[in-house]
């Protein structure tokens, strides 16, 4: 779900102005996706930057601080990456940082128990003239799979600091931190250099004064000499814009790299082979580095692993299974959170009543009581105690399934229908991602290679509803169908899967059309790792999100609804002509929101959602009470009573819950779409599309029930 | 024969990639070039993609594109580790 404290950089701002007279290191952090980067981030810097146990976890570079003895660094955290020949945007950042932006040094991060592949990318940032340091993390897990690494010797021939660290042990990292000093500390040496075919190293060396020449020491001569021989189009732009002048517009430069092609192309090394042949010898450098340093001690002991997958993804339990498991957190979290919420919304109710005598006391004016304790304090009181037990529970429940391993092979089961659906089985995780928070969900559909199927990706993400939507859902649901039927939580849990259920067949449904429509074209190659299933951390887990997300996201949600709250306060009490403010907006509201089952307060609330969701109920309560009779809300009965006061029927509830899972995204995803898709066009479509849904859902509904009653 | 042929818990070395584009330099990345080991670990309750051991790691790769890497199958038990 990604959200996190560090999204505001609040503490990123205020620590790097800390004065200090050494100068800020700038470390970046690389290496494989799923090798525990984030892991490493978090325990050096003490940040939470969310980690979770699959590929692309990190989308944007983040910034962390930590000190070693004197020296301060600041780490910055890069996208996952194979290689650095950009395929996907998170690569490309991940490239751009590492090429452009001069990191003091760079820590490859590397998995134990796949060393080869890992040293592959180790071998072409140290081509970039970068200073690095190899980081062999996952140690307990290649113990564990009887993998033993000479990393000396690892160090002696790659010629940089190689240290052994299992990330989730401090002691081991301190190890890392020395080594980053020590190496910065040290001259520049000369690594280990990668040979290509003969053809190519003539070119190469052909090139390199003549580019040391024109660039200087700002890039790499025989990085650039390699590049600029791939002929890879985007890279050669950004290194333009990075050099402030295009080497390939150089009359010079252009002679000469003519020349050099003309004889590779003697050797028959063009385009594709030539590549082939670069990759091949970095391959085989990395397997000649290896051979010797890593030993496997006879079978592979990953097979409980593959046991497990047989079960999880397998042709019989798959699918079955995936549903369990959902129904299975929301039950979890339904039951879990009434008695909270009920104590909560006690503890709260009784605050304000010692608030309101606190302004008797005070002999405050009776306008400012209402306004202040009426409108804001009772609007926060029920977003917090509505709100808060449900993400508290979900959040670090979907954290685990994340931890253990889970999500990728979400992805994986459910690739084959969004494939049919010309889609990303990548989508699938944006999807769940989109459970904790659309905005978040939008940002993470940067690990879709493909920018048609990223598009999909954005343009579908709110059809599912977010931890700021599942309280409404859930209320209404326990109010009007549950409580009614004398059913318990496992009805409300099956009902509430029902209705997620039915956000993915609109998914499943929005993506086809779209696909059929404006983003016409076939789905493209897609490779997805699925990383080992780890022991997830349960403390951390259960600190973290609890705590850090679930109060990030009530933190965004106070403060929407403290303005809204007051705001709504106003609208109830100022009259035009006699009428409120509310009075008037719900009337002119009324007619079309009857057509939709709904009434004008209803479809008033949501628009003054808009900020966020989570407000919708509290702002619809607010608005009946300012009306009705009723004084105090303070339990689920007295919600159903003002419902019902106010007209509601169990088909208002149903277009309620519906409009609710298909309506506009809130202010902040719409803002994150513009951000992504870098047009207000897709935007304005992202909104359009499940409006339109939800406005056509209720009203057939409406009308079917009212044809049928 | 064909990536894509391998069944669940069978070995194959790769031969040669005739993937063109974006794909081909990712499936080298993974570690999908000639002598490489390849074990089918599994298909997906779709029966498309199918997840490969690679390099260490376990990849998931749909048909159309393991249909592309040409491998000659190792027998049971031959595999280098296992």
């Amino acid at each position: 779900m990604g959200l996190t404290r560090r999204s505001t950089g609040k503490r990123a701002i205020d620590r790097s102005f800390t004065a200090t007279d050494d100068p800020m290191l700038n470390v970046a952090l690389a290496g494989n996706p799923n090798v525990g980067k984030s892991t490493v981030f978090n325990a050096l810097t003490g940040m939470k930057q969310h980690t979770g146990n699959w590929s692309g976890k990190t989308v944007a570079n983040a910034r962390g601080y930590c000190e070693n003895g004197t020296r301060h660094y600041m780490l910055v955290d890069i996208p996952g990456t194979y290689s650095l020949m950009a395929h996907s945007a998170e690569e490309e950042i991940a490239r751009n940082y590492i090429c452009f932006s001069h990191p003091d040094a760079v820590v490859v991060v590397c998995d134990a128990t796949c060393l080869e592949r890992n040293l592959n990318l180790v071998l072409q940032i140290i081509e970039t003239g970068a200073r690095v340091i190899v980081c062999v993390n996952l140690m307990d897990e290649a113990k564990r799979k009887h993998i033993t690494l000479d990393l000396a010797e690892l160090q002696r021939r790659l010629g940089v600091p190689v240290v052994s660290t299992v990330a989730r042990s401090k002691k081991t990292l301190s190890r890392l931190l020395d080594a980053i000093d020590t190496q910065l500390n040290a001259p520049a040496s000369t690594p280990y250099t990668v040979r290509y075919a003969a053809p190519i190293e003539q070119a190469i060396d052909a090139l390199t004064p003549l580019l040391t020449d024109k660039v200087g020491t700002a890039l790499n001569a025989r990085w650039l000499a390699l590049r600029l021989l791939e002929r890879d189009t985007p890279l050669q732009q950004e290194i333009a814009a990075f050099l402030g002048f295009d080497p390939t517009e150089d009359p010079a430069i252009i002679a000469a790299l003519a020349r050099q092609r003309t004889c590779l192309a003697q050797e028959g090394m063009t385009g594709g082979a030539l590549r082939d042949s670069m990759v091949r010898s970095l391959m085989s450098s990395a397997q000649a580095l290896c051979e010797g340093v890593v030993r496997r001690k006879n079978a592979v002991d990953d097979n409980i692993d593959r046991r497990i997958d047989r079960v999880l993804t397998g042709r019989l339990f798959g699918y079955p299974l995936m549903l369990l498991l959902l129904l299975f957190v929301f039950w979890l979290t339904i039951e879990g959170a009434n008695l909270p919420s009920q104590w909560l919304a006690d503890g709260l109710f009784w605050i304000q009543d010692r608030l309101s005598e606190l302004f008797h006391l005070l002999h405050a004016p009776t306008w400012l009581h209402d306004a202040l304790v009426l409108g804001v304090y009772r609007v926060l009181a029920w977003v917090v105690s509505v709100m808060l037990p449900p993400m508290a529970i979900f959040f670090p429940l979907f954290t685990l399934l994340e931890d253990v391993g889970y999500l990728p092979r979400i992805a994986y089961n459910l690739d084959r229908p969004f494939c049919r659906c010309n889609a990303c089985g990548k989508q699938a995780l944006t999807m769940c991602m989109g459970f904790g928070c659309n905005a978040a969900g939008v940002v993470g559909c940067r690990i879709i290679d493909s920018p048609r199927e990223r598009l999909l990706a954005v343009l579908t993400n709110s059809l599912v509803p977010c931890n700021g939507r599942f309280p409404t859902i859930i209320s209404l649901l326990t109010i009007f169908f549950v409580g009614s039927i004398g059913g318990s939580s496992i009805t409300a849990a099956l009902l509430l899967t029902a209705v997620i259920l039915l956000g993915v067949l609109a998914t499943f449904g929005c993506t086809w059309l779209l696909s059929k429509t404006i983003l016409r074209g076939t789905p493209t190659a897609f490779t997805l790792e699925l990383p080992p299933y780890r022991r997830p951390q349960i403390g951390r887990v259960l600190v973290h999100s609890m705590l850090d997300r679930s109060l990030f996201v009530l933190g965004r949600a106070v403060s929407v609804a403290a303005p809204a709250g007051l705001l709504i306060w106003l609208m109830a009490n100022v009259s035009v002509g006699g009428t409120t403010l509310l009075a008037h907006g719900s009337a002119l509201l009324d007619p079309f929101a009857r057509l939709m089952g709904l009434d004008g307060v209803i479809l008033m609330a949501f628009i003054l959602g808009f900020p966020a969701n989570e407000i919708v109920m509290p702002i619809a309560l607010m608005a009946y009470l300012a009306q009705g009779s009723l004084i105090d809300v303070t339990d689920i009965h007295q919600m159903q009573a003002i419902f019902v006061e106010n007209g509601w029927t169990p088909l208002t509830a149903v277009c309620t819950m519906l409009f609710s899972l298909f309506h506009w995204p809130c202010s902040t995803t719409l803002i994150t779409i513009k951000k992504e898709t870098g047009s207000v066009k897709w935007m304005m479509l992202a909104a359009l599309i499940p409006t339109l849904l939800g406005v056509l859902a209720c009203m057939v509904l409406t009308a079917l029930v009212r044809m049928l009653t | 024969m064909r990536l894509c042929e391998l069944k669940p818990g069978e070995s194959a070395t790769v031969r040669a990639l005739l993937s063109i584009g974006g794909i081909r330099r990712r499936l080298m990345d993974i570690g999908v070039i000639d002598g490489t080991t390849v074990t089918c670990v599994g298909r997906s309750p779709g029966g498309d993609p199918a997840a490969y051991a690679i390099c260490g790691a376990v990849i998931a790769i749909r048909d159309r594109e393991s249909a592309e890497i040409l491998v000659d199958p190792l027998e049971r038990g031959a595999l280098p580790w296992g």
